[in-house]
């Protein structure tokens, strides 16, 4: 089954605009993710090791109530099933481990892996992600919001150019 | 004043994380390689989308405050820690390039059947986890050169809200242009029959 094409990106763009606008509507703030993988990280924390998560700093607040009850668990749940939705309508659901076509499993995972690691990392420092603090910021035309943008696009050209034969 | 409802309920975060997830996917944005593109300039999809989202929910959030719909200060603006936004910046901007998600994305390709997103989640945790690790070194860098709560461009710059939307809309004009002509040259943008072939048997 050949799969449906992409919605064009003025179309795409706009349709996001409305639903990051009704989600400014419904909540009073805009829409998010890494929030969740830190809560999801507390949590993780609480089984493997309880006392040191308890005392660290950071997670600590985290795990003094029940980190993943919060309002973006189920957002990022209802983003899961969204774009499941959207992937078996479009008949675009595939498994495998996306790569370039000079790129092996193997390096492609490694990437991944450290790909994950700078962004966990940076997403705790900016307090925020593309979609938090970049579109959900921009959206409410916050100064914070741009810096990271243009900080963003700026590295993604730089690092690009190192790692650009691993996806060409 | 009716909006926003503050509504922080189940329903709503289904609701609203359904619709991201669903334009996200249906946007090509669960593909890394689609995604990459944009950094090789091939395939200006995520400049596009984004910036057209911003500019759309910008206007209809100074709508809603013109028709006295939303007070002024009523919905959450983040304030800005220059020196680590910037910094946490680069740091995802690296991430995207070299892992091919970011954390939204990621979540899309997953529930595209990806495995290779389930990694970059793994590394999200770790780097998470790495941050708590060394938070009292980082602190300092954390909390360094906060700008004024909630600010905003119009505080920042003067220039009042609409013309500064008229801007933003202007400069997504520009780039709708240049990225155009960029993906033609370049061989770009990557349509879904690029990405998904019919036969199922990549990798």
């Amino acid at each position: 089954m050949s799969p449906r094409p992409f919605w064009p990106p003025l179309w795409a763009g706009i349709a996001l605009g409305l639903a990051l606008f009704l989600t400014f509507v419904l909540t009073g703030h805009g829409l998010g993710s890494s929030g969740f993988f830190t809560r999801f990280t507390a949590e993780v924390g609480q089984w493997l090791a309880p006392e040191l998560t308890a005392a660290n700093r950071y997670l600590g607040d985290y795990v003094r109530g029940e980190p993943l009850q919060a309002w973006i668990t189920w957002e990022v749940l209802g983003a899961f099933i969204g774009a499941l939705v959207g992937a078996l309508s479009g008949r675009r659901f595939r498994p495998q481990v996306e790569r370039g076509p000079s790129s092996g499993v193997g390096s492609r995972l490694v990437l991944a892996l450290i790909g994950g690691i700078l962004t966990g990392l940076g997403a705790r420092l900016a307090r925020g992600c593309t979609s938090g603090l970049g579109l959900s910021g921009g959206a409410a035309l916050a100064v914070g919001g741009f810096v990271f943008l243009i900080c963003f696009f700026a590295a993604g050209f730089l690092f690009s150019f190192i790692v650009r034969r691993y996806w060409q | 004043m009716i909006w926003p409802l503050y509504d922080s309920g189940v329903a709503s975060g289904l609701l609203a994380g359904f619709l991201f997830g669903f334009v996200l996917e249906n946007a090509g944005f669960g593909s890394p390689r689609k995604l990459t593109g944009q950094f090789r300039l091939e395939d200006w999809s995520v400049f596009k989308v984004m910036f057209t989202a911003v500019i759309v929910a910008a206007l209809l959030l100074w709508l809603s405050k013109q028709f006295g719909l939303m007070g002024t200060g009523s919905y959450y603006v983040p304030t800005p820690f220059y020196v680590a936004m910037a910094v946490g910046g680069l740091l995802i901007g690296a991430g995207f390039a070299i892992g091919g998600y970011c954390p939204g994305t990621s979540v899309t390709g997953l529930a595209g059947g990806r495995i290779d997103a389930v990694v970059f989640m793994i590394g999200m945790v770790l780097g998470t986890a790495l941050f708590a690790a060394w938070f009292g070194p980082l602190e300092e860098l954390y909390l360094a050169t906060p700008g004024p709560q909630g600010q905003t461009l119009m505080d920042l710059t003067g220039i009042p809200e609409w013309l500064i939307i008229l801007v933003l809309a202007a400069m997504a004009w520009g780039g709708f242009k240049l990225g155009s002509k960029l993906e033609q040259k370049l061989g770009g943008p990557y349509q879904a029959s690029d990405l998904y072939p019919a036969d199922n048997k990549q990798n």
